[in-house]
């Protein structure tokens, strides 16, 4: 038992320390405009690289045919959030388009 | 996003307890480490027997992308006060980067001014975004704790078949719209997006940095070399 809460607080010590790491040193003068310039594409490189394996192979294998439902639910989905710019609304078109493919092909 | 959390937590905590850790230290994890795709692998790694050093080294080089995050929120938070640093560092996972960012981003189109503000009148407003920064990591952070309760104790009667965990990436397509803005944006959401799917194979979710530093580099470059205007 003492083994899990020595290793659990060490897994939460290095998380803390990378996401601290830049934080506590802003403040120390500006940031320099080339970083600036690279910070600006974090969002939406990260955002798109936690979404994009979950769709395209869903199984582990890349599959770009009808076959994968997750394909089809999250490129809808990518339609409603860029028409709509609703986040609930997105969720719910995706989960409701998969559950209808899972339905009718299973 | 709450919705896309929930479902991660349930099936974290199932799997903990398959794992074989203790309820309590199951909980503690969430809790103290935050993270769910290093609290996924720890999960498998104690479930192996694995060494703590391993399972620590681990962990560092998982979450080794919300260096990222840190430099991408720094700028917001240069003037606030240490303790309040301290604490919202704690809290930036990925979701509460994924909210706080776009608010952020929101706020800065909306009054035109960049990260520090130009002017009074921006100040008063701008001062406040901390608090949102606050508020959604508390509010995450009591979810993922609740959702791993609950998946302790009710997870692994949840079918598989209804696919819950999909919730999560749908979010982040969500959070996607707002964050692209220009060609550049653009380019660097696709390369990353190309990247992230060819190298999700990568232990470690390594992958994951690798398509982030791409999409970035990808991102500049586009923006350094603007389309050429057609000829006469």
């Amino acid at each position: 038992m003492m083994r899990y809460w020595l290793i659990i607080l060490g897994m939460g010590l290095v998380t803390y320390a990378v996401r601290l790491s830049i934080i506590a040193f802003s403040g120390r003068g500006d940031v320099p405009p080339a970083v600036r310039r690279a910070l600006r594409f974090v969002p939406p490189a990260v955002l798109t690289a936690l979404a994009a394996p979950a769709i395209i192979r869903p199984e582990g294998v890349v599959n770009l045919s009808v076959t994968n439902i997750q394909l089809i639910a999250g490129s809808v989905a990518a339609l409603v959030a860029w028409k709509t710019r609703s986040a609930l609304f997105t969720i719910a078109v995706g989960m409701a388009m998969l559950w209808t493919l899972r339905a009718v092909l299973h | 996003m709450l919705l896309g959390v929930l479902p991660f937590g349930l099936i974290y905590g199932a799997l903990a307890l398959q794992a074989g850790i203790p309820p309590m230290a199951a909980l503690a994890m969430s809790s103290i480490v935050l993270a769910g795709s290093a609290q996924f692998v720890g999960t498998q790694l104690f479930a192996v027997g694995a060494p703590g050093a391993l399972i620590i080294l681990t962990t560092f080089v998982v979450n080794l992308r919300h260096m990222l995050y840190s430099a991408s929120v720094a700028p917001y938070l240069s003037r606030l006060r240490l303790r309040w640093k301290l604490l919202l560092a704690y809290l930036l996972s990925d979701e509460a980067y994924a909210m706080v960012i776009t608010h952020y981003r929101e706020k800065e189109t909306q009054s035109g001014s960049r990260a520090v503000p130009q002017s009074r009148n921006d100040e008063s407003e701008l001062d406040q975004r901390h608090w949102f920064f606050l508020g959604a990591g508390v509010t995450l952070w009591t979810t993922w704790q609740v959702s791993t309760a609950l998946g302790i104790y009710v997870g692994a009667r949840i079918p598989e078949s209804w696919n819950l965990e999909f919730a999560l990436p749908l979010t982040f397509v969500a959070l996607v719209r707002p964050a692209v803005t220009d060609r550049a944006t653009a380019a660097a959401a696709i390369a990353a997006g190309m990247v992230a799917v060819l190298a999700h194979g990568l232990a470690l979710r390594l992958g994951l940095i690798m398509a982030a530093v791409t999409g970035i580099g990808i991102g500049i470059l586009t923006e350094r070399h603007p389309p050429r205007a057609p000829r006469p």
